[in-house]
């Protein structure tokens, strides 16, 4: 029995989403009396691999088939299908991003496990039972999901758990193949684009997002939000109207129907705060509003607010934290 | 070309979330249900797909119990030529997703869409389960989905970016914006979706791998602190010093 977790690499680097995922399965292996075998997807490099010790993982499997940089569902269940397999593995820890929901619903299904996304805290594995903790209703609310299957499947939310580094220690990395075929490779891309991001943060995995409403007139002053994201090391996001529009690109929507997101820090300027909007972002652990209207309902979700004109607050921030840097 | 559009009754995305006082289920009470919000992208983008075949048929489908009636005879009136309900409470995503498989292999469909994921459980995972049990490709989720004969290409979103997918047919999609402009029905749409075919099936398969023990709210905030606009900087330091966040 162990616990196998599933580590996304990209450009050699183990994704900041996976150090958590990682350092997660760690601790349930302790929960559980046994240890954390990693398997790496993507374009991975053997000397960041080994750095998983840090995490927790004793051993990270590597199959160094050239076609696995890009993501290919059927060849990724495959490989950590085959994984678990030789691991005797238990529980299976994943990300909840689009690779690892769409890997771990089809593991579900041909490894009989149950399945639970969006899942926040480690699980409680008293009395018998295994049970964890997910959002549900669009970040409106939690529930606690008994997993009742021999095996178990984790989708674990990102930025809801802390990655543990004990700075040092080093993971065996060892080789591994699952016998890959053409035939796996069938729903292989025939492209992938990515976005020009600004300063290189991706939304999802930001730990700090500057984001902007109707309130800010137009995307010509998009350039305040820029300057204050850039100044803190941020990534940029929107409202829903904001992209219908296209004064933003569609990837930047957060809510209810966009992506959820849960930064340390949510800076949400010349944005009402509907019910909607809040959805997306209202696990964010400090929220910031600067709104000219006292009344805007965002204030009410607020940590911290700013009532005033986005034109004149936002350079005063940015001015702020440059001076501090 | 035989589309099937699957979709789940959720509650109105303006709901306010409360729970029954033992927290053991969702408070219906005085609630709105509606066609989850991904799943009108779904739903459109097959009618567009048929009108431009100008020929295919479009079936919509529900896991659920009657209540969710009105909203399978909204898909009706928005333009799907019929609906099959399982008459069942959808007890889990790999029930629901068992029930769905056995629909699509039925009637051999070769399309089948669904939304990027439900607005009340945020599964994000019937769609990835439903392609294993058929054994076919999903492309999970998609910004765009084109047909030409038997072949589709998809714009499929991965953080950071897109990738461009080719599948033939069979397979499942999960749609998301900006895939089409959903539509609204309209007062014909209303009228013919009264007498369009809507069947009511059995539940099959096995029983549920998870169960719900429990409910919970989010924590309530503290309150806002405020800063006065003219000293904006001051915030900078508060959330340096005393949030610890930058
Ligand atoms: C089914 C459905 C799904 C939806 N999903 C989403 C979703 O996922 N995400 C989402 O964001 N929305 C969603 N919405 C839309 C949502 O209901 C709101 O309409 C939307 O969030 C409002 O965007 P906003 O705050 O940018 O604009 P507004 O509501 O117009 O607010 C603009 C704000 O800017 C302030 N302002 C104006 N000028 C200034 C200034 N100079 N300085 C400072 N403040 C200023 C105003 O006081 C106001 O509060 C959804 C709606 C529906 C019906
Ligand atoms: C009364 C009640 C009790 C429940 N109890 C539990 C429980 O104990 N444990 C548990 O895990 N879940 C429970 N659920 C959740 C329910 O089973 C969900 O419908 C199911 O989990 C699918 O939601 P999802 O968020 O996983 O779907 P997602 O994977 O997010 O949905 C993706 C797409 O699948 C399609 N889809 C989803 N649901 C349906 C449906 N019902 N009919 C047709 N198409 C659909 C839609 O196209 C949707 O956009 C309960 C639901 C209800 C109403």
């Amino acid at each position: 029995m162990s616990v196998l977790v599933v580590v996304e690499c990209a450009d050699g680097e183990v994704k900041k989403s996976s150090l958590e995922v990682a350092s997660y399965g760690a601790q349930v292996a302790a929960q559980l009396g046994t240890t954390a075998t990693a398997i790496a997807v993507g374009e991975a490099n053997a000397a960041n691999l080994a750095t998983l010790g840090e995490q927790g993982i004793a051993k990270v499997l590597y199959d160094a088939e050239p076609r696995l940089k890009d993501f290919v569902n059927n060849a990724y269940t495959k490989l950590i299908a085959t994984a678990a397999e030789q691991e005797q593995a238990k529980v299976i820890v994943l990300a909840n991003s689009n690779i690892g929901a769409a890997v771990g619903s089809r593991l579900s299904v041909r490894l009989k496990a149950s399945l639970a996304t969006n899942v926040v805290e480690l699980p409680r594995t008293d009395g018998g039972q295994f049970v964890v903790k997910r959002g549900a209703f669009s970040g409106k609310a939690f529930s606690d999901v008994v997993l009742s299957g021999d095996r178990k499947i984790i989708a674990l939310k990102k930025n809801s758990t802390e990655a543990k580094h004990e700075a040092g220690k080093t993971a065996e990395v060892a080789s591994f193949s699952a016998q890959l075929s053409d035939a796996d490779f069938a729903d292989a891309p025939t492209q992938v684009v990515m976005q020009d991001q600004a300063g290189g943060i991706l939304l999802p995995e930001a730990e700090r997002v500057v984001s902007g409403g109707r309130g800010m007139k137009g995307p010509e002053n998009w350039g305040l939000i820029e300057d204050l994201a850039k100044a803190l090391g941020a990534a940029t996001a929107c409202s829903k109207p904001v992209s219908d529009v296209d004064w933003r690109p569609h990837h930047e929507h957060v809510g209810q129907t966009g992506i959820t997101i849960s930064p340390n820090l949510y800076i949400a300027c010349g944005i009402s705060g509907a019910i909607q909007h809040l959805a997306g972002v209202n696990s964010s652990k400090v929220i910031v509003v600067i709104n000219k209207d006292p009344e805007a309902p965002f204030f009410k979700a607020a940590d911290y607010g700013i009532v005033g004109d986005v034109f004149d607050v936002l350079p005063k921030l940015t001015a702020a934290v440059k001076e501090l840097n | 070309m035989k589309f099937l559009v699957c979709i789940s009754n959720v509650p109105d995305t303006t709901t306010k979330i409360t729970f029954t006082p033992d927290n053991k289920e969702f408070n219906k009470a005085g609630v709105q249900f509606v066609i989850n919000p991904w799943d009108e992208y779904a739903l459109t983008r097959a009618i567009e797909l048929k009108e431009a075949a100008g020929s295919g048929s479009v079936t919509v489908l529900n896991v659920g119990e009657a209540d969710t009636e009105p909203n399978i005879r909204k898909a009706l009136a928005i333009g799907a030529d019929d609906a099959i309900r399982v008459n069942a409470a959808p007890q889990d995503a790999y029930f629901v997703a068992e029930q769905i498989a056995a629909v699509a292999k039925e009637g051999a469909y070769d399309v089948i869409l669904m939304g990027k994921e439900s607005i009340d459980y945020n599964g994000f995972q019937v769609h990835g389960m439903v392609g294993e049990m058929l054994g076919i490709p999903t492309v999970a989720p998609a910004m765009k989905l084109d047909l030409s004969g038997n072949t589709a290409t998809l714009e499929r979103e991965i953080e950071g970016g897109k990738e461009i997918v080719t599948v033939n047919t069979p397979f499942v999609a999960s749609c998301q914006q900006p895939m089409c402009e959903p539509r609204i029905p309209n007062m014909r749409g209303i009228m013919t979706a009264r007498t369009k075919p809507l069947k009511v099936v059995p539940p099959v398969g096995e029983p549920a791998r998870t169960t719900v023990a429990e409910y919970a709210l989010p924590p309530k905030k503290q309150g806002v602190k405020l800063i006065d606009a003219a000293n904006a900087g001051d915030l900078i330091k508060l959330l340096r010093n005393e949030a610890k966040v930058i």
